[in-house]
């Protein structure tokens, strides 16, 4: 198939040095037909490499996927059986090794869905001014700084902020208050970052076009970029309120509590929460051993409900795309 | 092929993406040492064919491709052929400039790496013998070590040409390769066609039937996935066959 | 009239968006103050250099003890140790979603990656706990499956999607032209991957794995419930070690309010920031200072 060397050098015959119009200096014809054998003989060994290197990244990939199919695995397989009517609707009893865990759910609901509702006008704002508003500067380079460090600060060290200046130097106590403000300022980053994603993609032409049409910069926001971005934003905001919902060390001093009888009735009450009840359970419970099943059913029920929301994410965002389109 | 002039040749080519047929029976051949110009309006397929010469397409999954193309005679999508040693033989100069993010030097070097060539000196040669067959010699000779993306965009095309070169094609395919520049700088990209052809089958896409009539010994005219003429350029350009041929070049439409 | 009205609305718009967007900043600045405020005084009973480098944790005996080295060196190990797993696997992976992958695939992978993410973390501790600590325990016949590999390993998975998914944007964001460039010279897709693509999204990567490690660093549940809680400097990767998040998270509920054990806890929480605040400077520098190569200019 290959064609012989003869054909090849009759390709490039005496070398038309006038070729370039440039004084070139001497080189050698003979030097030059090398690349042709050594890419031959490269070539098999070069599909050999390839293919061995693919396989090794097909793996990777597979393991992350296996990964996530085992731990859901085991939850399902040894918390199905967990799971009952009674176990989503009563409160726990006999310290906690019987009955559901009600307050739990409703607890963590709250926490959640209370850190969204201040998590998300801030975040949304914040992603605004950042994308539509700021010019490059020192200030926007302030700011972002602080955003990125702010979601790099670990989960634990919002648990002690939460402590520290909600539960104690605003008095708020241990509450759902101080739990949701704390895990709202966790979600910041999440949903500043989301937000400016989903702004940014909403193409230029749109802002000229409003703008081109007398439109103020803010009716173009407001009108026009961001119920472009609103599919983006809504994706972004339910991923905020899943991490929070998953969230135990920001919510361990300033808002969960072993145990509480009754469901909340304000937002200054304390209360249990699903992430905070499987630590409970796994490493303090009365008797860890015999609530097992206990502990594998609320880990599902989180489970569920955080993969749920992430899943409803997912749906929504290709809905609402496919609507715009 | 019996006619030992032709380099590249296509047959009966049709093209599909998938449903979409872009190239209908195309059948064309290409001459060695000679430069063939591809025109026609845009989305008319003339880049698709061009880009089936070197199998770029192959990069689309949900392209497909029926017929032949025959370069020294033998089928290049025949299962057989090796695509990476096809493209070693048929190099490509794109529309944009696409320079590595890599030194000047680096960017030439960069195709005789990957295809074994190992000793420095040798490398060191055949990138300073490419650079200056692209024309780029004097103004980059003192940079080699400077990045290519600081070069303007005319002279990252003329890199880009050094670096096709460099690994010794026998076919140079060119996409548009003028229309990013200034018309300095294409009048340069020009020159350099009509020197490099002394030694290169040349094959170029291009929009400006001006660039076409300068450029080109044979003139192809393609029209929605069509062939529709194809002769040598100052007859094709004066005395076309066609009505469509003469309409387009006369600028009746595209 | 009116123009001059709306051009004050603007204004104001602006300036109201401006004040909510220094919120992160404030609320940044309000944990360091309060991780201060209430770690600082720890040091009239301690020197710094003692609190650092000291080797015994025992904040409850008489007298008690506040050396936090042996948790650093546990945060360290279980990091660095998570890292060799998940650099690799999260790299990969992310070269494999972006390059190599069919469309079909992708669509699959990227969901489960990102879901992998959104695991809790104290789940993700709890299965560590359950299912993996046994499971080492009966194949290396250790004394103990909760220990510094275990944690390690969840970590790693917990890394894997910021690593994946950072590193996966950049090398997306690696203009097409570049490929077409390097395969049109008779380069292979892996020649084209490690010698054009790879450097040319260098930058991403290494935020992303740096990112990645801080994530790893800072995580506490799964140190907490995996880690084994032995406050000793480790002599091997199957020793049981504390790391400074699950040291504040398990004492925090015990130590009595503003006490010493209580200040040497946010203290650790300062060293434990600081750590994290290091981290991603360094990643937000790499990120400015190597923008990523977009389209060659022209």
């Amino acid at each position: 198939m290959d064609i012989t060397q003869d054909e090849y050098q009759d390709e490039y015959p005496e070398k038309e040095q006038k070729a370039t119009g440039k004084a070139a200096p001497e080189k050698t014809v003979k030097a030059r037909y090398g690349i042709q054998e050594a890419a031959t003989r490269l070539q098999t060994r070069r599909a050999a490499k390839q293919r061995m290197i693919f396989f090794f990244f097909r793996g990777a990939a597979i393991i992350n996927g296996l990964a996530l199919f085992i731990i859901v695995f085991f939850m399902v397989k040894n918390g199905i059986s967990a799971i009952s009517w009674e176990f989503l609707t009563q409160v726990p009893r006999s310290s906690m090794t019987q009955g559901g865990i009600l307050p739990c759910i409703i607890g963590t609901l709250y926490l959640s869905v209370g850190a969204i509702l201040v998590a998300l006008p801030i975040g949304v704002a914040s992603a605004i001014y950042l994308n539509e508003y700021a010019r490059p500067g020192k200030v926007i380079r302030i700011i972002r700084l602080g955003i990125n460090n702010l979601a790099g600060v670990p989960s634990v060290v919002f648990g002690l902020f939460g402590l520290a200046f909600f539960v104690i130097y605003l008095k708020m106590g241990v509450s759902i208050l101080a739990g949701a403000l704390t895990l709202a300022a966790m979600s910041l980053p999440v949903i500043i970052g989301a937000t400016e994603e989903a702004l940014k993609s909403v193409p230029d032409t749109y802002r000229e076009a409003s703008l081109g049409l007398g439109a103020t910069k803010w009716q173009t926001i407001y009108r026009v970029v961001v119920p472009a971005a609103l599919p983006g934003i809504l994706t972004g905001s339910i991923l905020g309120i899943s991490r929070a919902a998953g969230e135990t060390a920001p919510i361990m001093f300033t808002a969960a509590v072993f145990y509480t009888p009754k469901l909340p009735d304000s937002i200054f009450d304390e209360i249990m929460a699903l992430p905070y009840h499987i630590y409970v359970l796994a490493t303090a419970g009365t008797d860890i051993e015999a609530t097992r099943p206990l502990q594998y059913g609320t880990a599902l029920v989180l489970i569920a409900l955080v993969l749920g929301m992430n899943l409803i994410a997912i749906v929504w965002r290709s809905r609402l795309r496919k609507k715009l389109k | 092929m019996s006619d030992n002039n032709i380099k590249m040749a296509s047959e009966h080519l049709d093209f599909y993406y998938g449903d979409f047929k872009a190239l209908h029976d195309v059948s064309l051949q290409f001459r060695k040492k000679q430069v063939t110009a591809l025109i026609g309006p845009s989305g008319c397929g003339k880049s698709t064919y061009l880009r089936c010469l070197n199998r770029m397409n192959d990069l689309i999954p949900i392209s497909r491709v029926e017929g032949k193309i025959l370069l020294e005679g033998e089928d290049i999508y025949n299962t057989s052929w090796d695509v990476v040693s096809l493209r070693r033989r048929v190099g490509m100069v794109f529309q944009k400039p696409n320079p590595f993010p890599k030194t000047i030097f680096e960017n030439v070097a960069y195709g005789l790496r990957v295809n074994g060539i190992r000793d420095k000196s040798e490398i060191e040669k055949r990138v300073t013998e490419s650079i200056q067959q692209a024309a780029l010699w004097d103004e980059v000779k003192d940079r080699l070590q400077e990045s290519a993306l600081g070069l303007s965009g005319g002279q990252q095309q003329r890199l880009c040409i050094a670096r096709a070169l460099a690994v010794e094609p026998e076919v140079v395919l060119m996409d548009e390769p003028a229309s990013a520049l200034d018309p300095i700088a294409t009048q340069k990209i020009e020159e350099l066609i009509h020197e490099l052809k002394q030694q290169y089958t040349i094959i170029i896409v291009t929009h400006s039937m001006q660039q076409a009539a300068r450029v080109s010994d044979k003139t192809a005219f393609f029209y929605i996935g069509k062939l529709i003429e194809v002769g040598d350029t100052d007859t094709l350009f004066t005395r076309p066959r066609l009505k469509q041929t003469e309409d387009y070049i006369t600028g009746r439409f595209g | 009239m009116t123009g001059n009205r709306r051009k004050k609305a603007e204004k104001t718009m602006k300036s109201l968006f401006f004040i909510i967007a220094t919120a992160s900043v404030a609320v940044l600045g309000m944990i360091m103050i309060f991780l201060f405020m209430e770690g600082l005084p720890i040091f009239k009973e301690v020197s710094v250099k003692n609190f650092l480098f000291g080797k015994y944790w025992y904040p409850t005996s008489d007298p008690p003890d506040f050396g936090i080295f042996p948790l650093i060196i546990a945060s360290i190990s279980v990091t660095g140790v998570s890292a060799v797993m998940a650099i690799p696997l999260g790299v990969m992976t992310a070269v494999y979603l972006a390059e190599l992958a069919s469309k079909r695939v992708a669509e699959i992978v990227k969901p489960m990656v990102e879901l992998l993410a959104a695991l809790p973390s104290v789940v993700i501790g709890f299965f560590g706990m359950v299912v993996v600590a046994p499971f080492l325990q009966d194949i290396f016949d250790m004394p103990t499956g909760l220990n510094l590999f275990n944690a390690s390993l969840m970590l790693a998975f917990m890394s894997i999607p910021t690593i994946c998914s950072i590193s996966e944007d950049a090398i997306y964001s690696v203009p097409n032209a570049l490929r077409e460039g390097s395969l049109a010279l008779g380069a292979t897709q892996w020649e084209t991957i490690i010698r054009v693509v790879l450097p040319a999204s260098i930058s991403g990567i290494s935020t992303a794995v740096i990112l990645g490690m801080s994530r790893a660093i800072g995580e506490t549940m799964v140190v907490l419930m995996v880690a084994g809680g032995a406050a000793m400097i480790p002599g091997s990767i199957f020793d049981p070690v504390r790391p400074m998040p699950a040291s504040i998270a398990a004492e925090m509920a015990e130590a009595p309010f503003r006490g010493e054990h209580y200040y040497a806890l946010f203290a650790t929480g300062i060293v434990l920031f600081l750590f994290t605040l290091f981290f991603n400077v360094i990643a937000d520098f790499i990120s400015n200072r190597y923008r990523q190569v977009g389209e060659a200019s022209l």
